[in-house]
């Protein structure tokens, strides 16, 4: 697991969750690290090489030239979307999140040649090049973006989850949001209205210890963030969001609360992030041997690499998948290089959706 | 082919910088994720990373080289399967700078493109006929007696029984039957599924319903009053306002927000703004705030079913009066069309919300003077109806604005600026405006007064601008 920047409370390390507040409440039981075949952990293995290459080409783009603005990379914190969303249901199942967006996507099968594209800004991307990558959005996969506001999504995610259960469609919203994000207003509005009105929502802290360059421990007074929770009623979960498989054992637990009709949920992934905040963050409020050593001790991919090489995956098979990706992102880069920017007249379209 | 590390740009705007130290030497292997350089930005030191694996066959610049330009090929990698020594040899002539494909335009097509703002205009897209068509009140419909509040609870309960995908949310709407009566019997006929209580959390019940207006639903918001939307605005202009066109016309976001807006009576300057410029600032938002109620209800009912997000500016001091409201089945008026509330021929008076009141009492008064004014009623301030305005001012060739509302970046200077760029020929005196007195809203009767809209200011203003 990622270590923490500092733990405010001398006893509230490891990733189960503490003693509940209030021991007579019902709580999930403790989540089970996953159980996985191994055809199962190698396409784990590959959406998450797919984010890390996906990621360092844009990265590598970004340096060109070829993206310009904000461009936060989801690099290290792979698990915590290919976790969470394998247990979803992509037919129902509403997923939204904040700038940080490229990971869940990905995660959500969605094409990287169209995410790629409209990081480069043109016309073939998933919004056409008008939203860039902080905006992105597709309404056919349920996923709903893509916001810059710290915290918006948080709110419009329970949103969705009112849609859910308004309409009777049976689907959940997962909600993912930051450490940072998690001491926005707008957050502990939304858990009051999900709790009081039972709603279909997981609440994801990814927790990847930094808001920029603050850490947790200096922005949070309660800094064990899972239990963010406790004074709506809604239970919290600490899982460690640097191995897929508990990560995935714990969407298994959330979703069966939150199906079962009990309301929302929150998780805290333990987490961890290895580039700068955004492509222009120079990082000086860490040092390199503690971000060298969360890579080395921690790092997802290699984890679960070593474990499907435990488990008797060929070299072979390794060898293939990876391949197949540098091929998949070195298209999805050409695709969004080659493509035209937008047509002028685009600048006037979708402002409304009527005439009037 | 060696793979050409090229001088990284580290921020939006960094063009140069300096290669401040390898960390790499010849000869050594890097993977994905190797710090390789520190490179002094115009802002900070960065570290550059590899991303490809391979061998660093040769470093074309050396450490301490101040002024290399972005796309500068600063390195030669070797991939996995070459031979370094042999890409180091041959690669010299090739290590030309590469400058980052220049993707933005020239200066001279930046000013077409620029003209072209000028000149274009959106595209022109297919609206539900009830929208575009201003409803014939046919000869001899029945004219029902009706308040401004039961007219709007009218038209919500209208588009509630047609469509299961609209409710109401908002503080005080369900139980209490809304905190001015504008929901009341709703909570009884839709039930608590549909018309729904929310606790004092407007940032985020406003979220809530733009989530679930996202999601497809079509949520009608209510805030107490507009004062307190500013606790929301972010969803409202953020969130509701942007997404159809960040998400390059994918997602929308059919919502409305309504509530009543401006002065009330002796409530204070917390509870006493005109928010009415603020939204009709922000393209992607339509902004509706009417008058009478018939336009009332065929407005609501209009924005209800807007697939764009709407922000209806209601007037607690309008809730009580009365209108004729035609008996008829499905009272839908056109958005953006602007009504004339009088005729005239001498000046032109446009207002809008609580404002057409007192135009239209200026009106009277200045009919006994021998001056026939016009009042042009806008009902919708984004988009704003050019049209009759400046078909107006080419009749009466005179204009004053009637606004509830301070006076500083207004709807009036919005009026202002389109009659110098569009009227100017038609003008004989400059246009003038009436608002409201550019302070903060006193509590003292006295003070109140004094600073908002009154009838006998229009009367001067339209005297004035008619020279007499
Ligand atoms: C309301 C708001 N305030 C500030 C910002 C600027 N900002 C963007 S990201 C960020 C840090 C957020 O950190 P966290 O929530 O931990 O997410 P992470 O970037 O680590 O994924 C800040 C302050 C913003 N976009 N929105
Ligand atoms: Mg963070």
């Amino acid at each position: 697991m990622a270590k923490p920047a500092s733990s405010r409370s001398a006893n509230a390390s490891g990733a189960a969750a503490g003693t509940p507040a209030t021991p007579n409440r019902e709580r999930p039981s403790e989540p089970q690290r996953h159980h996985a075949e191994t055809t199962e952990l190698l396409e784990y293995y590959r959406q998450m090489l797919l984010i890390r290459r996906f990621e360092e080409r844009a990265g590598q783009l970004y340096g060109l030239g070829l993206i310009g603005g904000f461009c936060h990379l989801y690099i290290g914190q792979e698990a915590v979307a290919v976790g969470l969303q394998s247990a979803l249901d992509p037919n129902r199942d509403s997923v939204i999140t904040g700038y940080r967006d490229h990971g869940h996507m990905l995660a959500y099968g969605i094409d990287p040649k169209i995410i790629m594209a409209e990081l480069t800004g043109r016309a073939a991307g998933i919004s056409k090049g008008k939203g860039g990558s902080m905006h992105m959005f597709s309404v056919e996969r349920k996923f709903y973006g893509g916001h810059g506001i710290v915290g918006a999504q948080v709110s419009l995610g329970t949103g969705l989850a009112f849609k859910h259960k308004y309409s009777g469609d049976g689907g959940v919203c997962m909600a993912y949001f930051g450490d940072g994000a998690a001491n926005q207003g707008q957050v502990y509005e939304s858990f009051n209205m999900a709790q009081l009105w039972g709603l279909p929502i997981i609440y994801v802290i990814e927790n990847n210890q930094y808001a920029m360059g603050t850490s947790v421990n200096r922005s949070s007074a309660e800094d064990q963030l899972f239990r963010r929770g406790d004074s709506f009623r809604i239970p919290g979960l600490q899982v460690d969001g640097m191995d897929v498989l508990a990560v995935r054992g714990a969407a298994t637990t959330a979703l069966e609360w939150v199906r079962g009709g009990k309301g929302p949920i929150l998780l805290e992934l333990k987490t961890y992030r290895y580039r700068g905040h955004s492509m222009s963050d120079p990082a000086k409020y860490r040092s390199r041997e503690e971000v060298q050593s969360v890579r080395e001790k921690s790092d997802p991919i290699e984890a679960i690499k070593r474990e499907l090489q435990a488990g008797g995956a060929s070299e072979d098979d390794l060898k293939a998948i990876d391949k197949d990706i540098r091929q998949i992102v070195t298209e999805a880069a050409d695709f969004a290089e080659q493509m035209p920017e937008p047509d002028r007249s685009e600048l006037y379209t979708d402002v409304l959706v009527e005439t009037y | 082919m060696p793979i050409e590390l090229k001088m990284p740009a580290l921020s939006p705007t960094m063009e140069e910088g300096t290669l401040a130290k390898w960390l790499v030497k010849e000869g050594d292997t890097v993977t994905s994720g190797t710090i390789i350089a520190e490179i002094e930005t115009d802002k900070a030191t960065m570290e550059f990373e590899a991303v490809d694996e391979g061998t660093i066959a040769k470093i074309m610049i050396p450490e301490g080289t101040d002024e290399v330009k972005v796309g500068t090929v600063i390195a030669l990698l070797a991939g996995e399967d070459e031979d370094a020594d042999g890409v180091a040899g041959g690669a010299h002539a090739s290590a030309v700078n590469t400058q980052p494909a220049d993707i933005s335009a020239s200066p001279a097509e930046d000013a077409q493109a620029q003209q072209a703002t000028l000149n274009a205009r959106p595209k022109i897209g297919e609206a539900p006929a009830s929208l575009r068509v201003e409803p014939e009140v046919p000869e001899g419909t029945e004219m029902v007696r009706t308040t401004v509040r039961e007219a709007l609870r009218d038209a919500m309960a209208e588009e509630m029984r047609k469509d299961d995908s609209v409710f109401v949310m908002g503080e005080e709407v369900a139980e209490y039957q809304g905190a001015y009566k504008v929901t009341q019997g709703l909570l009884d006929e839709f039930g608590p599924r549909r018309v729904i209580d929310t606790p004092i959390t407007e940032y985020g019940f406003a979220g809530v319903g733009t989530g679930a207006a996202m999601g497809g639903l079509r949520p009608i918001i209510e805030f107490m009053t507009f004062n307190f939307a500013m606790q929301a605005i972010d969803h409202i202009i953020n969130s509701a306002a942007k997404t159809n066109y960040m998400s390059g016309g994918q997602m929308r976001c059919p919502i409305v927000f309504r509530g009543p807006n401006g002065a009330a009576s002796r409530v204070g300057a917390q509870h006493s703004q005109n928010f009415g410029p603020w939204y009709a600032n922000v393209p992607g938002l339509i902004v509706i705030s009417p008058y009478s109620a018939a336009d009332a209800k065929g407005l609501l009912k209009a924005a209800i079913r807007s697939q764009d997000p709407v922000v209806f500016l209601e007037n607690e001091l309008l809730y009580g009066q009365t209108f004729d409201v035609p008996k008829l089945d499905d009272y839908v008026l056109p958005i953006g069309k602007a009504r004339i509330a009088r005729q005239g021929t001498d000046v032109t008076l446009v207002s809008y919300s609580i404002g057409v009141g007192v135009a239209l009492d200026a009106a009277a008064k200045l009919a006994e003077e021998g001056i026939e004014a016009e009042v042009i009623d806008l009902r919708t301030l984004r988009p704003l109806d050019k049209e009759t305005v400046l078909r107006s001012l080419a009749k009466t060739n005179r204009m004053v604005c009637v606004e509830e509302g301070w006076p500083v970046c207004s709807i009036s200077s919005e009026l202002m600026a389109m009659a110098m760029e569009e009227g100017f020929d038609d003008l004989d005196a400059p246009v003038l405006r009436v608002t409201n007195v550019d302070v903060p809203l006193p509590y003292a009767a006295n003070l109140e007064k004094l600073a908002l809209i009154k009838i006998s200011d229009v009367v001067e203003a339209a005297r004035k601008v008619c020279y007499r």
